[in-house]
């Protein structure tokens, strides 16, 4: 048995949408390299049909979230800013076809990653948004479901 | 080309180890403890194999004990130093912060037991020293535990040095020598050395296979209680095909070890010196003093998971410290002991050679991995801060 399905691997050997974004109107950056995974999302939205036109990502980090990273970016393209925001790790880890336990939490990096690309559009625009998009590091709790991910192991 | 460059994680089965385990299997399936003839043959292969351990390591075989690995052979051999210590109200115990797991995980159980554990730290080459042992003992001390060489890093300890300061101090010595044995010469008279543990899949034996030599005189506490095999030490029909093709791999690694040696050297600091140049690296562990067939290095700004992953799609099978290979939260403990920050350890490699590797393998690797570096560099979003000024380089 492989360690990673086939789309993972698909995913990782030939991401998606991978590169810098020069005049992006939101970037999101989430994780840290201490702990070993970084995502950055570029998004550009199309501001007559509140669409995202382009997304473009760079990530520092394992397999698993280079090719989240990849898979999102495809999910959220030329989909409305709001329906974008509704985009989950469940979805992204089955559009994966799955995940090892230990590796879920790259996936929430991924929709913390396009969340607070939006939460940067929406700020530089002045466009009021919900609790749902305040959220911080300490928040987060990806780096325990690791743990206990791991522990589980 | 298929390179596999991970043989501190196991090795291949040689062909001589495979003829030694074969009859075993067929027509040589008696129990050692039997007494009719084919019983009686199997005893003698046991004590055969048994005298080749005593042989390369200069022990007697009445030293000798066979387990079912190196992680086995730790348990027993801390657990015992430890249950000596503590009739003599001694429940101190020396070791440091880079052993195996098998060893770590062991000093915590004590520690559940009531003993007390330091760790020595570990100096910036990776090589504890004689001294800082020394320094470290206490008069209810019992027990030093220091590795061989070091599963990761590949840095060999100074044995003997730390030999003779627990014999002189009248402590037992425990040294793990699970990626030594076979690979460096081993004299358990000479280096003082009281309790050591190998295992066979780390010189091409088979896997589930250990031994633990105990000097003559000191009490084993048994983690498998039963039948009266292993002098009532260790109980369990004795895993037949296993240990004989052990020894005969033992002493194949034990007869070939200076030319094996002759070989791996060069292409080990041909690596290290190639990979040395990619911008941002650094070696782990002291270039000498080191196994023969271990390189191991970080670099800035990549993560090591992805790092095989791409080296594996190239057909090289190597392995990293980082939190994602290790299935938690924190790169290798290792790479943490000797220094490194957190953001350079997930980014390390450790490439481990054996005799069969060739130079055009070394070339190989050297060929691919420059590519692989440069292109997870350029998909990290640190890479270009780091590349501006926007972050400190850290190597
Ligand atoms: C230094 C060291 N100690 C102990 C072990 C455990 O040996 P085994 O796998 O035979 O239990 C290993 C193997 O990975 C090792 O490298
Ligand atoms: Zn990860």
């Amino acid at each position: 048995m492989a360690l990673y399905s086939e789309k993972v691997m698909d995913h990782f050997q030939h991401p998606r949408n991978v590169g810098k974004m020069d005049d992006a109107d939101g970037i999101g950056e989430v994780g840290n390299a201490r702990c070993g995974d970084i995502m950055r999302m570029y998004i550009k939205v199309d501001r007559d049909t509140q669409t995202i036109s382009d997304v473009k990502f760079n990530t520092f980090g394992c397999g698993s979230a280079i090719a989240t990273s990849s898979i999102a970016t495809e999910m959220i393209k030329g989909k409305p800013v709001r329906e974008a925001l509704k985009l989950s790790n469940r979805a992204v880890v089955e559009a994966l076809d799955g995940l090892p336990a230990y590796k879920l939490h790259c996936s929430v990096l991924a929709e913390e990653a396009v969340k607070a690309a939006v939460r940067d559009y929406y700020d530089k625009n002045g466009i009021a948004y919900g609790d749902e998009l305040k959220m911080d590091c300490e928040h987060c709790t990806a780096c325990d479901e690791h743990q206990s991910a791991a522990k589980a192991r | 080309m298929y390179v596999y460059a991970d043989n501190a994680a196991t090795t291949a089965v040689s062909k001589t180890a495979l003829d030694a385990m074969m009859p075993c299997l067929t027509e040589c399936y008696g129990n050692p403890s039997s007494l009719y003839a084919i019983g009686q043959r199997a005893a003698e292969k046991l004590a055969e194999a048994r005298s080749v351990f005593a042989q390369y390591l200069h022990a007697q075989t009445g030293e000798i004990t066979f387990t079912s690995g190196g992680s086995e052979a730790d348990n027993q051999a801390i657990l015992s130093a430890g249950m000596i210590g503590a009739k003599e109200g001694k429940k101190h115990i020396i070791s440091t912060k880079f052993e195996h797991h098998a060893v770590l995980h062991t000093l915590r159980r004590m520690e559940r037991l009531g003993f007390e554990v330091t760790l020595l730290d570990i100096p910036e080459n990776g090589v504890v020293t004689a001294e800082q042992v020394r320094r470290a003992i206490r008069p209810d001390t019992c027990l030093v535990s220091v590795m061989f060489a070091n599963n990761e890093i590949g840095t060999v300890q100074p044995i003997a040095e730390i030999g003779a300061v627990c014999a002189q101090a009248g402590v037992l010595f425990h040294t793990d020598a699970v990626q030594a044995a076979g690979h460096l010469p081993i004299d358990v008279q000479a280096m003082h050395i009281d309790l050591l543990s190998l295992s066979a899949h780390k010189f091409h034996g088979p896997k589930g296979v250990g031994v633990l030599y105990a000097r003559k005189g000191i009490a084993l506490t048994n983690v498998i209680e039963g039948g009266a095999q292993e002098r009532g030490k260790r109980a369990g029909t004795e895993n037949m095909p296993g240990i004989c093709g052990a020894a005969a791999a033992f002493r194949e690694a034990c007869l070939h070890m200076d030319e094996n040696a002759a070989h791996l050297i060069p292409l080990r600091d041909k690596l290290l010196t190639e990979l040395s140049k990619i911008p941002h690296s650094i070696i782990n562990g002291d270039r000498v003093k080191r196994l023969p067939g271990n390189v191991n290095l970080c670099f800035e700004g990549v993560e090591g998971e992805s790092m095989l992953l791409l080296l594996d799609e190239k057909g090289i099978s190597a392995s990293s410290g980082s939190a994602c290979t290790s299935g938690s939260l924190d790169p290798s403990h290792v790479l943490l002991a000797l220094g490194r920050p957190h953001e350079v350890a997930h980014g390390s490699l450790r490439l481990t050679l054996c005799e069969t590797n060739t130079a055009e393998e070394a070339d190989y690797i050297l060929s691919v991995l420059p590519g692989i570096v440069d292109y997870l560099r350029d998909m990290s979003p640190v890479w270009d801060e780091l590349e501006h000024g926007q972050r400190k380089h850290q190597i």
